[in-house]
């Protein structure tokens, strides 16, 4: 068994490794590709990096500076020597080395593209993390709940509310909840508050406790009717006839054979929202000035930051193939019949 | 076994006179005028209405009747599975002296599993699919028996092997996708019988099975009878089956009896034209391949809106020779021998005259 | 050129608020605002009172915090709390604002030899946060390095159009290690920087009023990475400067009061939060957890129908002129605009008023406008040579509509003709502003069409390319405007000058080449007399309008709002209509 586990896991990282490969060629390809077909030249482009009024010695000169002047497979085959072997980057008095992996260098913000990721990413992280655990005790318990007393008022609120969550914009409810909960009554911190875990734990979990309802909040909603579909689909399984004519009381009857089958699905839902979450969670974190991957994706595409964008998307899509993988291998775990290969 | 008898609480411990002014009832199980309604939006479907019969340990009744005539409704009703929030349970289940149509729920559930368990059909779905077949015998017994986990799996795989299946301290931890359909209707009845119940009821627990395997099984349960001694519920519309294991028959039809009587009775003086046309549409390995089958024209009525009179009467050939009785009045359960009764318009004479002389050259 | 308000729009186009106008409260109203426009023309809140911790934030992040190698105005006003340039504008409030003073340097530059040298004296005594002394060398490697290498290429280029080069041309500190460097910067000693410009240029004090005199130290250049290790040699140093996210400051032990007339230097610490979301900015200003919204460009139109509907609100308000004007310009070689009466019919025909309201009204739009130089820039002459008159409820007057026609008839196409409105296609309220144009125009018979272009290429690929608007027969084309710094040379040189035509990328709109026009651009330029140079802006305005090629629309506006613990506070046009960020301090 181990050896099979060993072999898939193998096998599921060259996968893994193929698709990010892909997804640098989309990336590349879509950064240069579609502004072409809408007429765009390098010139532009390089112009993007210049101040106002460029002039064409200063848009030349960017354009080789960026290596924007050589053909696009040229600029992908540098992208991934530096991927291998590292690369040099000119700051004019001095060079600097960004030693491999190199994911590039910043077009606009004159810094290596990897320690911009892992700079963001705990920020995103923290972000990501905390809202799921909310939104998943909240959404299976109220979906849970709904399903049980189905038909009741606690149900009916309970979808209106999941309805609401899943209709309102994260801005919306975001600087809602900031106007009444920082501005109003001055309980929680507002916008721009984040600090990183490492620099002041307090303050960290006091700034995130909005950004992670409010996110939850979402999320909570979709889980709540997903579980409250799931709990109801199980609750006319045969299987669950069986376990009450065992005797079960029925809190075992929910707890240990209907919750277990109800969360399976909700489980490949789960991995893949927390990581496309992972890889940004663009709208919170630009709601509530949080400094994480989102907004730097955002400030890449505005930019026309080429590397920043390419390296975003590579780790959102390293988390997406992640979760995936973790959700699949959990499912082996949870559902007996389910065999990896 | 240590089966033959109960602690007394259980079965007597329960309020002492719910139905106040009913006896209780002196045989193992007895149900009494049994009603199970379902509130829908299309009106009222009474699954069940009216049904009485007694039970007595060591015995087999066998439920038989087309689909939808309320052979399982009656089996989850014994059972108390029905949702009291939407199925309206009138009438009196008595249990070895306990009445469960107004004992609480809980009282009900103590009883569930351990002095009546229930074989299901099907028994791929009937299982916990994430569950290995040892720990659903486990858990089952576990409810009931306060004894630690490595008690419970050494009786789940002896349980197991008393069922027939080979090697059970290994296939123990199996789980049911890995058994194939006898092995796990084995299991299931080893999970039904893993508490010694006095009541055994079997929903159809051979129905997916082949033939051979079906008689395997069908002897496993007779041999479990006599083990036990439990009194046991075969519901089927397979009346070969019921001829083979039952002492008494009933015949369901729109959530009422039409007939029961002993299985000798109702196979070979069978006296409703339902149940003529059920013994019609059974295939038998002595019949000639030439003949056909023949199946009862039309098909099940409406629980909601049963047709007026005798429910059978549409699809009854002889409607018309009982002066217009069938069409407007509903025919009364009538002992037509003794320990033999019958819900018919037709004269007795007439009944017995029609299957002497139609019915049984045919079958 | 300041052809765009440097703010991502993102965070307004994600962000919409309208629901959340109704929410009120905020606690910041204890003290009672100063009034409506009180800071456009006078430092408000003045105090001395020092301490405390000033808290910026901002949608966006700077170009680049590099003195060396930044264009936008807020930068260019938030840098000199850590950077001394050579001068700059006078922290005031009103006309004041547009005067540069000496901050490095001991005066206003000296000019000799017409105008093409210019020589600064610096000030004893000042030193980096690291207590080495600043020198006139590293004024000069300041501007060799903004200016000349290929690297920091995000700020203006004056200089190098100005100062004479090398022969070879100077190549830039980074490729030119040669000790002379750019032969045109002499510093004779520690203190004096000389500079020799290729022809007379009596506003030379703009430009090095500009942070790109800011002195760096060779040493301590690190080029493109100089950003993240910027040596300070204003009264703040900078204690972390992180890219999207924010930038803190806190005192320089080493600044010295005595060297600084113009700074009061009052917060212990300066916090800059970046990439923040605009209406949360808003919010935060209202409810007093946050200073200033570092951008200056106003606030968020949700935010605004909140501080006008609330009287204590919209005391602490300013509704200033932004320095920029909103127009159009005809060009010359696309018939009939070629003929200067179907232009003076359009300039009739035009419903500013319209226009006005598409773009935002007069609060978050401007005032309507008549003349090109905007109010706030040095040289303004009011005037109107095309007077118009509206009707009650909106709508030009028939009068008005009759001097159109007239002109139409002069032009010889009484019943009108047919052209093209340009617009930016990526900015509704320009689209907006265009059709409300073309309303305006159908009731004289001129029959247009609009036609959009993506803003990122308007003026490299479409109407700044001569070639493509004749081909085209794009007749009018709508842009705004901006100066750098606030004088009518500063404005007008690059829409006006015929030699600012450019076969794309230019400014020049209408290819106006007129050799009048020319000629005063180079006589002002040319004369050190403050007062005559004004006067001559004020008449190429006149003889431009005259010409009848461009329409000024309106002279943009925007609302800012001023919490009422900020001190010192006050409208700076020398940065374009925003707070002035030198001499800020907060009350606890």
């Amino acid at each position: 068994m181990p050896r099979i586990v060993f072999a898939y896991l193998i096998r599921r990282l060259i996968g893994a490794v193929i698709m990010l490969l892909i997804v640098s060629v989309v990336v590349f390809g879509i950064f240069f590709g579609i502004p072409k077909l809408v007429g765009q030249t390098n010139d532009q482009l390089a112009a993007s990096f210049v101040g106002k009024a460029p002039t064409a010695e200063a848009i030349a000169q960017t354009k080789h500076r960026l290596n924007l002047d050589k053909p696009i497979w040229v600029q992908y085959g540098k992208w991934i020597q530096g991927v291998v072997a590292g690369q040099d980057f000119n700051n004019g008095p001095s060079k600097e080395h960004c030693s491999a992996p190199c994911f590039g260098y910043s077009f606009k913000n004159n810094q290596a593209v990897l320690p911009q990721l892992e700079d963001r990413a705990p920020a995103t992280l923290s972000l990501a993390a905390g809202a799921a655990i909310i939104w998943l005790l909240s959404g299976v318990a109220t979906g849970i709940l709904s399903a049980l007393k189905r038909g009741s008022i606690w149900d009916r609120a309970a979808m209106v509310i999941a309805l609401a969550g899943v209709s309102l914009p994260i801005y919306f409810t975001g600087l809602l909840s900031m106007q009444i909960f920082s501005y109003n009554l001055d309980v929680l911190p507002g916008g721009g508050s984040y600090v990183p875990f490492s620099q002041n734990p307090g303050t960290w979990f006091q700034s995130l406790i909005l950004p992670w309802i409010t996110l939850a909040f979402l999320y909570a909603a979709t889980y709540a009717r997903l579980t409250r579909a799931g709990m109801l689909e199980t609750l006319g399984e045969d299987y669950i006839r069986t376990a009450r004519a065992k005797g079960l009381a029925e809190r075992a009857v929910i707890a240990k054979h209907a919750l277990r089958s109800t969360l399976t699905p909700i489980l490949t839902v789960f991995g893949m929202d927390l990581g496309l979450l992972l890889g940004g969670a663009v709208l919170t974190e630009h709601t509530f000035g949080i400094p994480g991957l989102g907004q730097l994706s955002i400030d890449g595409i505005v930019g026309n930051d080429l590397p920043v964008v390419l390296g975003v998307t590579l780790v959102a899509a390293l988390f997406i193939v992640v979760a995936n993988l973790i959700v699949d291998l959990l499912y082996a775990v949870i559902d007996p019949r389910v065999r990896l290969g | 076994m240590s089966d033959a008898k109960r602690p007394a609480e259980t079965l007597n411990g329960g309020p002492a006179e719910v139905n106040a002014g009913t006896a209780p009832s002196s045989s193992f199980l007895e149900l009494r005028d049994l009603k199970i309604h379902f509130p829908t939006d299309d009106g009222l479907v009474k699954s069940v209405d009216g049904l009485s019969f007694k039970l007595e340990r060591g015995k087999t009744l066998g439920i038989v009747g087309e689909s939808g005539s309320g052979k399982s409704v009656t089996s989850l009703g014994i059972l108390g599975l029905h949702n009291r929030r939407n199925a309206k349970v009138s009438g009196e289940i008595w249990l070895d002296g306990t009445e469960l149509v107004s004992a609480s729920e809980e009282q009900v559930r103590r009883l569930r599993g351990r002095n009546m368990a229930m074989i299901f059909q099907d028994p791929l779905s009937a299982m916990h699919p994430f569950y290995t077949v040892g720990a659903q015998i486990i858990e089952a017994y576990r409810v009931h028996n306060d004894v630690s986990k490595a008690v419970a799996r050494k009786h789940a795989i002896d349980m197991l092997g008393r069922v027939g299946i080979p090697k059970p301290d290994k296939r123990v931890d199996d789980y049911p996708h890995q058994f194939s359909g006898g092995m796990r209707q084995r299991a299931m009845i080893a999970m039904a019988l893993s508490c010694d119940p006095e009541l055994l009821i079997a929903d159809e627990p051979t129905t997916a099975l082949d033939v051979t395997v079906q008689a395997q099984i069908l002897d496993l349960i007779r041999d479990l009878q006599q083990e036990f001694n439990s009194a046991i519920i075969m519901i089927t519309h397979d009346l070969g089956v019921t001829a083979e294991l039952s002492d008494d028959v009933l015949v369901m039809y729109g959530g009422r009896c039409i007939e029961r009587g002993t299985a000798n009775e109702v196979f070979h003086e069978p006296e409703h034209p339902y149940t003529w046309g059920l013994l019609g549409s059974m295939p038998r390995l002595d019949r000639h391949r030439s003949e056909r089958l023949q199946p009862i024209p039309g098909s099940p009525p409406s629980l909601i809106n049963l047709p007026q009179g005798c429910a059978f009467n549409p699809r009854c050939p002889y409607s018309d020779q009982t002066g217009g009785l069938s069409t407007s009045e509903r025919p009364e359960l009538r002992e037509t021998a003794a320990g033999h009764l019958v819900a018919c318009h037709l004269h007795a004479d007439k009944r017995r005259q029609i299957f002497a002389d139609e019915i049984r050259p045919k079958l | 050129m300041k052809k765009i308000r440097p703010i991502a729009a993102l965070a307004a186009g994600l962000v919409a608020t309208t629901g959340l106008a109704a929410c009120g409260g905020g606690s910041g109203g204890s003290n009672k605002g100063a009034g409506y426009n009180a800071a456009t023309d006078k430092v408000i809140n003045q105090s001395d009172k020092k301490g405390g911790t000033l808290r910026f934030a901002i949608s966006d992040d700077f170009d680049s915090p590099d003195p060396g190698n930044t264009y936008y105005a807020w930068s260019q006003n938030f840098v000199r709390l850590y950077g001394r340039g050579l001068l700059t504008f006078k922290p005031a409030a009103g006309s004041e604002s547009n005067q540069v003073v000496p901050d490095l340097a001991q005066g206003p530059g000296t000019p000799s030899d017409g105008g093409k040298t210019w020589t600064y004296k610096l000030r004893s005594g000042v030193k980096y946060d690291d207590g080495t002394p600043v020198t006139s060398k590293d004024v000069k490697y300041a501007v060799e390095r903004s200016n000349f290498t290929d690297e920091l290429q995000l700020g203006p280029k004056y200089f190098k159009a100005y100062l004479q080069d090398n022969t070879p041309a100077y190549k830039g500190p980074y490729k030119d290690k040669s000790p002379q460097g750019l032969k045109s910067i002499e510093t004779p000693d520690d203190s004096t920087v000389i500079f020799h410009l290729s022809k007379p240029f009596s506003e030379f004090d703009y430009l090095v009023g500009m942070a790109q005199t800011i002195p760096v130290p060779q040493a301590k250049d690190k080029g493109l990475k100089y950003e993240q290790a910027i040596v300070s040699s204003g009264p703040y140093k900078i204690d972390s400067y992180q890219r999207g996210k924010s930038m803190t400051l806190s005192r320089n032990p080493n600044w010295d009061p005595s060297t600084d007339p113009i700074r009061k230097a009052l917060p212990d610490r300066i916090e800059l939060q970046l990439k923040q979301s605009g209406d949360d900015i808003d919010n935060r200003l209202l409810a007093g957890s946050l200073d200033v919204d570092a951008a200056g460009v106003g606030v968020q139109s949700g935010t605004q129908g909140k501080l006008l509907s609330d009287q204590t609100k919209k005391a602490n308000t300013d509704n200033p002129l932004q320095g920029y004007l909103r127009f159009a310009s005809m060009n010359l070689h696309v018939a009939p605009l070629d003929n200067v009466h179907c232009r003076r019919a359009v300039q009739y025909a035009t419903d500013k008023v319209a226009m006005q309201s598409a773009y935002g009204g007069p609060l978050a739009g401007g005032d309507v406008a008549t003349t090109i130089l905007p109010p706030s820039i040095v040289g303004y002459t009011k005037f109107d040579k095309y007077p118009q008159k509206y009707k009650q409820g909106g709508g030009l007057d028939d009068s008005t509509l009759a001097q159109a026609k007239s002109e139409l008839q002069q032009c010889g196409k009484p019943t009108g003709f047919k052209t093209k409105i340009s617009a930016r296609s990526d900015r509704p309220k320009e689209v907006a502003m265009a059709q409300a144009m073309q309303q305006g125009l159908k009731q004289v018979g001129i029959q247009t069409e609009i036609v959009q272009y993506p803003a990122g290429d308007y003026f490299n690929k479409y109407v700044g390319a001569p070639k493509f608007v004749h081909d085209n027969g794009v007749g009018i084309m709508l842009m705004a405007w901006s100066a750098d710094w606030p004088t009518g040379y500063g404005f007008l040189s690059q829409i006006l000058d015929g030699r600012a035509i450019k076969p794309s990328g230019g400014n020049n709109l209408p290819e106006e080449n007129n050799q009048k026009i020319n000629d005063l651009f180079d006589q002002a330029i040319g004369n050190t007399d403050k007062e005559a140079r004004a006067k001559i802006y004020g008449q190429i305005d006149q003889m431009a309008m005259d010409d009848a090629v461009d329409i000024p629309i309106i002279y943009a506006k925007a609302l800012l709002y001023r919490p009422p613990n900020v001190t010192n506070v006050g409208i700076t046009q020398g940065y374009g209509g925003m707070y002035d960020y030198l001499n800020m301090g907060v009350k606890k």
